[in-house]
């Protein structure tokens, strides 16, 4: 982020130039967009320092905000106080300010009480007529320039730009604003001046400089102010003018050009021939677009321009031909010496812009392919959420879907849902329950708490499922009888993961155990494995009385069953391997180990500390 | 957002709530004013305002015609029976005011103020740029002529406010001497209130003086809008009447509440609907130049509407809009063919292409129609993304067989009014 300089030393401006190359201002409200646009202007127009010396946040705080100087990032100073901006920024002289009709005469209240800012912009519409007098009156007594309000603002080419003027920077570049003409611009509308440059850009050597004054009105500034500028400035060679329906601000320009004031060419036309179309008073979009007299109409405006000498076209229409011919004649007298067009800098696209019109491509770092929340509606692999609900696919069916990519059919989802119910707890007493009931009487959080206990789940709490449906779907798949199967274990001295229990029996069943079995045989096609595993109980029952096949091993092994039902065998089994089945227990026993945590809060219960009298105390 | 006409009724309820806070108490405005409307039950008026059966009466239409008088638009010294028989025989009738047709749906009803000739002023405030210019002249009324040229002129400068002994001074001095300091008086009162309210214009032609009090018998104001924020608490429930003469198609207050309902800007005035030439033209800059383009070049009588879509409307009112255009243009055939001009200047930040998928749509659903009835159509517009928006409507052509011919920032903005119509004439 290596900024270039951000301020720069002033150089001394004639009266009648606003701007130079070197100008910087200040935004005032925090104006991220037009901010920006207004340094990609500086970029193109290969200024060294960028127009914005910082921003005024008054409802923010002192800080920094990043922009883009060309390719590179800046940081811009951000301010609450206009005050302490300036004291910072000696340089600064132009103060554009974003504030709102209700707020931007105080913005132009505390721009006057700051003596270097000799050039105050407002970009708000609605301004209250009076209140704008009150700020003309006081602006012309302290010398100081107002542009707007109601206006985009303006630019002078290759050196400086105000907020949003000029559009993108396409337009930008295409009207050859990078690098000044000779041609002085002044309008009303500045949704208009886009075309303008457009025209000028187009018909002559390019724009020196282009202001709107605004729609309202009384506009700080008016048509002749800005006329009256470049005729004094040497660099600007012909005037270009729009006026409008409505006030009698070009009666001035009139006046100016009888008496000779002006003495460069003046292209200019009044719009607003069309009120006469209309049968009753007739309002255009400008606040100011409305004649009260003949006087004031455009037809009566182009007549007397006319006849005092400027250049007035027929219609809009030869507005373009007029300015034309009226250049051709200054380079003829060789008034204008048309240069070489410099090249511009190449303004780096902006990234989201250039993937949007699919200009720039990039690897993606991350895929996910189970669910998008990008859309109008949230989807769980294919189906949009309302669906979710309207088909009833149940928790089990969102599982199914979000683990394992489809949505199985109903037997399947409820026997997973049967699967969450069966283990979401087995008590206070085991390990994971104990810990998270241990973490919680130590004050710990939900999350914390829950946390503990559930990393107690492996090899030994809760990670029989897991090894009975690896056990016993590997001896099934070798194709080994159950005899040599039991055989196998024995000789490698390892107990058969899922099968014994330490009160339940044959006589004595788990009911868990019969619930889920039956469920098996009732709704599942085929359950080999489980058959498979019967039959070892089978055997391993007629030695001792309780080495039934626990609920670990019936959910393991049924679960495993489910997947080779549903999935080619190859599949079924990497999910196993991914850990679907430990996955399926932490889903369920968290229902328990929250529960366990919120019993523990609602009994109040004290931090827990172990008996001495229950440890052993030794020393070896 | 501008200076808004009120009616005459409003303008003197604000007066006889607020004058008397400007005047320290003295020279009272008594509320006597009434407003009747099309949907006013004029029999339950007696019984609310007793003064009316018993004084003598004034009424007049109250919808910002000039000269009443001159056009036989006021009813002077009747009752109330009378005055009643006078407005139920007028309301909702149309009437023609010089150039300017349009239908009575207002009047204003108030006390009959006898006086003399002599005792009639004129009082004007009107805002200029360095503030405001105070109008007054020793004679009154209808007949008082040239009043620019005759008139004693008191600037204002802005922010000030003159006292009493000021405005004796240098306003009404022409008065007769008995009356300069009441008169004085009064004018600082209003003009506090002019300033305090935010008036943009306010006239009482006349005002009266009998014995110690003043009246203002005709009065026409407007007021600055955008103060709303600022007094239009005092303002009250004020109103902005259109133009007298102004009314308004189904077409166009369907566009309007289409206005209402979004952050963009749309606008449709019906000028001629049998004209040939229709424009649907994006910006409020844009629109009037292509609107004044196709008067200057001598189709002022064929210019069938004016409009505008700006500030990047979506696809639908998009849509919506260029299909009321579309409905219209289309309604009655013409043998000569018809054009349809969708104009526009270089946009700022708008995405041209974009808010061309609503007007593909509509043209798309009118093509069938857009033929048969000779419709050429020309485009002109540039911006962010122009070249695909063109290439879009201009598939048209190929796709439904429209008669189009599309252009971009290379030409003139209004170059396509000139060569449609160079084949209208």
């Amino acid at each position: 982020m290596a900024a270039k300089k951000t301020t720069q030393k002033k150089t001394e401006k004639k009266p009648y130039e606003l701007f130079d190359k070197t100008t910087q201002a200040f935004i005032y409200n925090r104006q991220v967009a037009a901010t920006q646009r207004m340094l990609d202007f500086d970029y193109v127009s290969d200024r060294e320092t960028p127009s914005v010396a910082a921003i005024i946040n008054p409802t923010g705080k002192d800080g920094l905000e990043k922009f883009f100087f060309g390719p590179k990032e800046i940081l811009i100073p951000v301010f609450k106080s206009m005050k302490d901006a300036a004291k910072k920024h000696k340089n600064v002289d132009v103060m554009i300010s974003f504030a709102s009709f209700r707020s931007a005469p105080k913005s132009v209240e505390e721009a006057f009480e700051i003596k270097q800012l000799k050039t105050i912009v407002v970009i708000a519409e609605g301004v209250p007529e009076r209140r704008m007098k009150e700020l003309i009156a006081k602006a012309k007594k302290l010398d100081r320039v107002i542009i707007g309000p109601a206006t985009v603002g303006g630019i002078q080419a290759g050196a400086f730009k105000i907020g949003n003027t000029a559009g993108t920077i396409d337009n930008i570049i295409e009207s050859k604003l990078g690098r000044p003409g000779s041609v002085g611009f002044v309008s009303k509308s500045g949704g208009l001046s886009n075309e303008a440059y457009n025209i000028i850009a187009r018909n002559t050597d390019g724009l020196y400089e282009g202001i709107a004054i605004g729609g309202d009105m009384y506009p700080g500034s008016t048509l002749m102010d800005h006329l009256m500028r470049y005729e004094k400035n040497p660099k600007v060679k012909m005037l270009v003018c729009l006026g409008e329906v409505g006030g009698v601000d070009e009666y001035n320009i009139v006046e100016a050009l009888e008496k000779k004031k002006i003495n460069k060419p003046l292209v200019m036309w009044v719009t607003g021939t069309c009120a006469k179309a209309f049968k009753t008073d007739v309002q255009f979009g400008h606040a100011g677009a409305k004649a009260d007299a003949e006087a004031e109409t455009a037809d009566a405006k182009n007549k007397a321009l006319k006849k005092a000498g400027a250049i007035v076209p027929n219609s809009f229409d030869d507005y373009a031909l007029k300015i034309n011919q009226t250049y051709k004649k200054l380079v003829k007298a060789g008034k204008i010496k048309p240069g070489p067009e410099p090249v511009a800098p190449i303004m780096p696209a902006d990234y989201a812009k250039a993937m949007k019109a699919g200009e720039i491509r990039k690897p993606s770092s991350f895929i996910s392919t189970i669910s998008d929340e990008r859309g109008e509606e949230l989807y769980y692999g294919n189906m949009a959420i309302t669906d979710v609900f309207k088909k009833d696919i149940g928790l089990g069916g969102v599982l199914s879907i979000l683990w394992f990519k489809k949505l199985m059919p109903r037997y399947a989802c409820k026997f997973i849902e049967n699967v969450l119910m069966v283990v979401a707890d087995h008590g206070p007493a085991v390990s994971g329950a104990h810990n998270t009931i241990v973490a919680t009487r130590a004050g710990k959080d939900l999350i914390s708490s829950l946390v503990s206990g559930l990393l107690c789940i492996g090899p030994r709490f809760g990670g029989a499922i897991d090894g009975a449906a690896q056990m016993f779907s590997s001896a099934y798949d070798r194709g080994l009888t159950p005899q040599e199967f039991i055989d196998e274990m024995k000789a490698k001295g390892v107990n058969i993961q899922g099968i014994g229990h330490r009160v339940k029996s044959v006589h004595n069943p788990d009911m868990r155990v019969t619930v889920m079995k039956n469920y098996v045989k009732k709704n599942f096609k085929k359950s080999p494995l489980l058959d498979y595993a019967l039959e070892v109980e089978k055997l391993t029952t007629s030695k001792r009385d309780n080495l039934i096949l626990n609920v670990d091993g019936v959910i393991g092994i049924c679960f495993a069953d489910m997947l080779r039902n549903e999935f080619p065998k190859a599949v079924a089994d990497e999910y196993i391997n991914m850990g679907a089945l430990n996955g399926l227990f932490v889903l369920g026993r968290s229902i328990g180990f929250m529960g366990h945590h919120m019993d523990q809060k609602r009994l109040k219960q004290p931090m827990y500390r172990h008996p001495w009298d229950d440890i052993l105390y030794m020393k070896e | 957002m501008a200076q808004k006409a009120i009616r005459e009724a409003d303008g003197k309820k604000m007066m006889a709530r607020l004058l008397k806070d400007y005047t320290g108490g003295k020279y009272p405005v008594k509320d006597r004013y009434i407003t009747i409307g099309p949907e006013t039950d004029m029999k339950k008026l007696p019984n609310k305002y007793k003064w009316l059966t018993k004084e003598k009466l004034v009424v007049k239409p109250d919808q910002l015609i000039k000269r009443r008088g001159k056009s036989k638009l006021l009813l002077l010294n009747t009752d109330w029976k009378e005055a009643e028989k006078w407005i139920k025989a007028r309301m909702s009738k149309k009437v023609t005011v010089g150039k300017t047709t349009g239908v009575l749906d207002h009047f204003i009803v108030e006390p009959f103020i006898p006086h003399e000739q002599k005792d009639e002023y004129y009082f004007a405030i009107t805002s200029v740029l360095e503030g405001d210019l105070v109008l007054f002249y020793h004679e009154g009324g209808v007949d008082v002529g040239d009043i620019d040229a005759k008139a004693t002129k008191m600037l204002v400068p802005i922010g000030e406010m003159p006292t009493a002994a000021e405005f004796e001074k240098k306003l009404v001095a022409k008065a007769p001497k008995d009356r300069k300091k009441m008169l004085a008086e009064f004018f600082e009162g209003m003009y506090k209130f002019y300033a305090d309210l935010n008036f943009a214009y306010l006239e009482i032609n006349p005002v009266v003086v009998v014995g110690k009090d003043i009246y203002p018998l005709d009065l026409a104001a407007k007021l600055d809008d955008t103060a709303k924020f600022v007094s239009g608490k005092k303002w009250g429930d004020v109103e902005f009447p259109s133009p007298f003469g102004r009314i308004r198609t189904p077409e166009e207050e369907y566009i309007d509440m289409l206005d209402g309902k979004t952050g963009s800007s749309l606008k449709l005035t019906v000028l001629n609907p049998e004209g040939r030439i229709w424009t649907m033209v994006a910006g409020g800059g844009a629109s009037v130049i292509y609107a004044d383009t196709i008067t200057d070049l001598g189709f002022m009588d064929e210019m069938a509407n004016y409009g505008e879509y700006s500030g990047n409307p979506n696809e639908e009112f998009t849509y919506l809009y260029a299909k009321t255009i579309l409905d219209l243009m289309t309604k009655k055939p013409n043998k000569k063919g018809k054009y349809l001009i969708v104009g526009g200047g270089i946009a700022n930040f708008t995405d041209v292409a974009k808010t061309f998928t609503g007007i593909i749509r509509a043209l798309r659903e009118y093509g069938d129609k857009l033929k048969k009835q000779k419709v050429k159509i020309y485009v002109r517009r540039g911006g962010p993304n122009y070249a695909t928006g063109l290439k879009n409507i201009g598939a048209l052509k190929e796709e439904i067989g429209l008669d189009i011919e599309v252009y971009g920032p290379e030409t003139h903005m209004t170059n396509i009014v000139s060569m449609a119509l160079k084949g209208g004439k």
